[in-house]
């Protein structure tokens, strides 16, 4: 409440006086209210900063994020004192290598998207871009179960530990486990069962130890872990700034971690049990199609669109391999160990696979026979094949 | 590359880097030094100046990259796919072959705006329309129309233009005419109208994005890391170790099933079997995981526990594990077992934690989860692999058990090799859990029923 008291100038001496005491009184009190409601007072720092736009903040951000990561790779560098080519130069070279197409399963009406090998060593299941799951006995190349999912570009499909189901997802957002059924008759999707919701694609799907938990990766940009049985969300993993495209499960004996790739350029390696991202590696210079662990469980791999496969270690926190050459210019889509972990094979969008000399870092060999890219590509689990996927409508084993 | 723009028909993203790569190559082949030989090369009767043939193309590439002739050809077949080099014989079919047939390198405009007239689409489809008299692809009718509607105020210059450029190339040298036919059919060949599309980009509130950037790499700075030299040693002795054991290494005995169609290799290697072969005992002794992820393994090292009368470890690990890969609902009821049978004053396999871990747990199973036995679970996994599991591997049983192990004989191959064995069917994972779910049924009715023998 603002008061003033207009007092008129009287030139009687002793009233002067008093006049002059009234009208320093009213200043006063005008004074104050100013302060109060009109005048601003001295900006403080924190003031100053809600009053600076939105972009200067954003700015400040980036550059506390450069200067952190190039310290951080300062850092990773003080570490480094040797090559992983030099340290294997006393390892024996690989001589000729043979491998040739064992089989050739021809069924799917379109792009094959995915695939994964049953534990049973010789069962597999595909999945295409026409929206059929097939199981198949790899070795006879009959195909035992048939689904037609409701969405096509099935990107991600993932047989159980146990061999009795299998989970499959793509532009539905949802990842859906079929149990296998062996009458017939029956409608397999009869008794379907949606386990995961993303609010995008669905890209890639694992089952963990178990046939009761489901890891999956999606375009949304996030990772997920799901409840079979429940369809609850057991936990959800936040980090990557684009599309997640893949994701491994670390063999390790805690069993607590996995690692994804994504369209950021960027592999994380997650907690399962926190939710917590507890490595990030950025070398790759584009997306990141295929990330699978070293069978030690110490390092990964990935396979990225800018046509390098790139190993990992993840004790020395660092990109220890680059697997690339002048004459290789089409991406990566898929990668995978030999079971000794001394052979990684790449499937490429050029539609050949290459095999590399892990710890030599040479290419060894390179395979030719599919008609279209290679869109997926695993090793058996006993290592005795590896299998890929293409856009050729077929799957090849080799061996 | 991301499905959204896969499956709208645009792959530009996943494309840019393969481009520039191809680019760095054509480069390399246009280097005025090192690189292609170009020379006039005859095709029919008529002489094209500064072309080269399919074969030179793979030589130079199997020279610069060091590669095989079959990689170069196909190198090159990529090349010729996406419009970088085109042929002039049958400019329609876009392969390279690796004979005398010529090639040229299209021409790259260098800026949008002095475009060649010949990358102008109105233009060429009006003169193709003309030349064929109407006789234009499915693809080529559709994009003729939506043009004419599009710009139909200025068709009537676009068909003269048409019929400008006719009448000159018909004035042009031969030779200049096929070269020109030639490298504008390419060009529109590989250049068919994109259906445009939206990429979708995620744009996830760009400061919180980097907040979290920054926490992480604070985290990173912080961490413990190992020196290289100590890590990548490691590599070596794995791959060293496990050699023998990799199939597409060093091959596997009695033969790789996919190469020989014989299934004895599964066999023998099956879950559980009478007898072992070496290399999986062997493998036992490689690592406490390699152990216990093997079933066999598993039961023989729970036999050995019994012995000494430590089998209790075995039994709470896995019940453990059991919980934390088991479903959700019955995580209270194990957790209960547990606590009963393993940490129970008293309790009949009572097994020996630390206090701390012991006290930890305890608390925990009040409020039991999926994860509330963690800590219990690694103190007695590391337990047995530090003290149990290294005097497994020295015991009488271990040793019993790899002299017992059979070495397969390599399969002679067969006398006639191109005669393929049978392959058989092995039944599914999924019928054997489906009879076994089968036999409790029927177990169950035999008391109701009088026995009936199998039905199948």
């Amino acid at each position: 409440m603002c008061v003033c008291v207009c007092v008129c100038v009287c030139v009687c001496v002793c009233v002067c006086v008093c006049v002059c005491v009234c009208v320093c009184v009213c200043v006063h009190f005008y004074l104050n209210c100013n302060n109060m409601k009109y005048m601003r007072s001295p900006p403080t720092p924190e003031m100053a900063t809600q009053e600076v736009p939105l972009n200067e903040t954003l700015a400040h951000l980036k550059t506390e994020s450069e200067t952190l990561k190039s310290k951080l790779e300062e850092e990773r560098a003080k570490l480094h004192d040797v090559e992983l080519h030099q340290v294997a130069e006393k390892v024996e070279g690989l001589g000729q290598f043979v491998m040739k197409t064992r089989r050739t399963l021809k069924g799917h009406g379109n792009k094959v998207l995915c695939m994964d090998w049953c534990k049973d060593k010789r069962r597999i299941v595909s999945s295409s871009q026409d929206g059929k799951v097939i199981v198949w006995d790899a070795f006879t190349t009959n195909k035992e179960h048939a689904v037609t999912m409701p969405c096509t570009w099935v990107m991600a499909c993932a047989y159980a530990p146990s061999g009795c189901a299998v989970a499959c997802g793509g532009l539905d957002n949802k990842c859906s486990v079929y149990p296998l059924s062996l009458d017939k008759n029956e409608n397999l999707a009869a008794k379907k069962k949606s386990v995961a919701m993303h609010t995008n694609y669905l890209s890639a799907c694992s089952f963990t130890n178990s046939d009761m938990q489901i890891l999956t990766s999606s375009g949304d940009g996030t990772c997920a872990l799901w409840d079979v049985e429940s369809g609850q969300l057991l936990q959800s993993f936040h980090g990557h700034a684009a599309d997640v495209l893949c994701l491994d499960l670390a063999p390790s004996e805690t069993g607590n971690t996995f690692v994804s790739g994504g369209c950021d350029k960027k592999a994380n390696v997650w907690d399962m049990r926190s939710g917590q991202c507890i490595q990030s590696f950025e070398t790759h210079e584009s997306d990141i199609n295929s990330v699978r662990y070293y069978p030690s469980g110490d390092a990964f791999a990935s396979g990225s669109d800018d046509a390098t496969c790139r190993l990992y270690d993840l004790r020395a926190d660092r990109e220890v391999a680059i697997y690339s050459k002048d004459s290789i210019i089409f991406g990566v889509s898929s990668v995978d160990f030999s079971l000794s972990g001394r052979l990684l094979f790449g499937g490429y969008n050029d539609y050949t696979i290459n095999v590399w000399d892990v710890l030599k870092g040479t290419r060894v060999s390179i395979l030719f026979g599919h008609e279209n890219r290679v869109s997926t590509l695993r090793v058996s689990p006993d290592g005795t094949a590896f299998c890929t996927g293409s856009w050729d409508h077929t799957l090849r084993i080799w061996a | 590359m991301t499905i959204n723009t896969l499956a709208k028909g645009g792959c530009h993203r996943e494309q840019m880097a393969c481009f520039r790569k191809m680019e760095k190559v054509i480069v390399a082949m246009q280097d005025p030094d090192m690189g292609m030989k170009m020379r006039n090369q005859r095709l029919l009767i008529t002489v094209i100046p500064h072309a080269m043939t399919g074969h030179d193309i793979i030589a130079w590439l199997t020279h610069k990259y060091r590669i095989s002739e079959e990689e170069s050809l196909h190198l090159g077949n990529m090349l010729v796919k996406y419009g970088y080099i085109y042929p002039l014989k049958e400019p329609r079919c876009l392969v390279l072959r690796p004979d005398e047939s010529p090639y040229r390198f299209q021409v790259r405009p260098l800026s949008m705006s002095i475009l060649p007239t010949f990358y102008n689409p109105a233009i060429y489809l009006a003169k193709k329309n003309i030349r064929k008299q109407g006789e234009l692809m499915e693809y080529e009718k559709e994009r003729y129309s939506l043009l004419h509607k599009r710009i139909n105020h200025t068709w009537d210059f676009v068909v003269m233009q048409a019929r400008e450029q006719l009448r000159a190339s018909k004035q042009r040298r031969k030779a200049d005419r096929i070269v020109l036919e030639c490298q504008e059919q390419a060009y529109w060949l590989i250049n068919r109208p994109p259906i445009k599309y939206e990429c979708i980009e995620h744009i996830k509130g760009s400061s919180s994005c980097l907040c979290l950037q920054i926490e992480a790499c604070r985290k990173a700075l912080g961490r413990n890391r190992v020196k290289s030299s100590i890590c990548l040693e490691g590599f070596l002795k794995y791959s060293e170790q496990y050699l023998n054991h990799d199939p597409i290494m060093q091959g596997c005995l009695p033969s790789n099933p996919w190469i020989s169609d014989d299934t004895a290799h599964w066999t023998m290697n099956a879950e559980i079997v009478p007898v072992p072969t070496r290399l999986r005992v062997e493998r036992w002794s490689f690592s406490f995981m390699e152990l216990l992820n093997d079933a066999m393994g598993r039961r023989e090292f729970m036999t050995y526990l019994e012995k000494e009368f430590s089998a209790e470890n075995l039994y709470f690990w896995q019940a453990c594990e059991d919980i934390r890969h088991g479903e959700s609902s019955k995580i209270v009821e194990k957790v209960e077992d547990i606590y009963k049978n393993f940490l129970a004053p008293g309790a009949a396999r009572w097994v020996n934690i630390d206090s701390k871990t012991m006290d930890k747990t305890l608390e925990g199973i009040k409020r039991p989860h999926r994860f509330v036995m963690d800590d219990a679970q690694m103190h007695i996994y590391f337990l047995m692999k530090k003290d149990s599991y290294p005097r497994y591997l020295k015991s009488d049983l271990y040793k019993n058990m790899l002299a017992k192990a059979i070495v397969p004989q390599e399969t002679k191959k067969s006398v006639f090799p191109f005669m393929r064995r049978q392959r058989h069917s092995s039944p599914s994972p999924a019928q054997t859990a489906t009879q076994a779910a089968e036999e409790e049924g029927l177990a169950k009715g035999a008391g109701a029923n009088s026995a009936a023998g199998s039905h199948f």
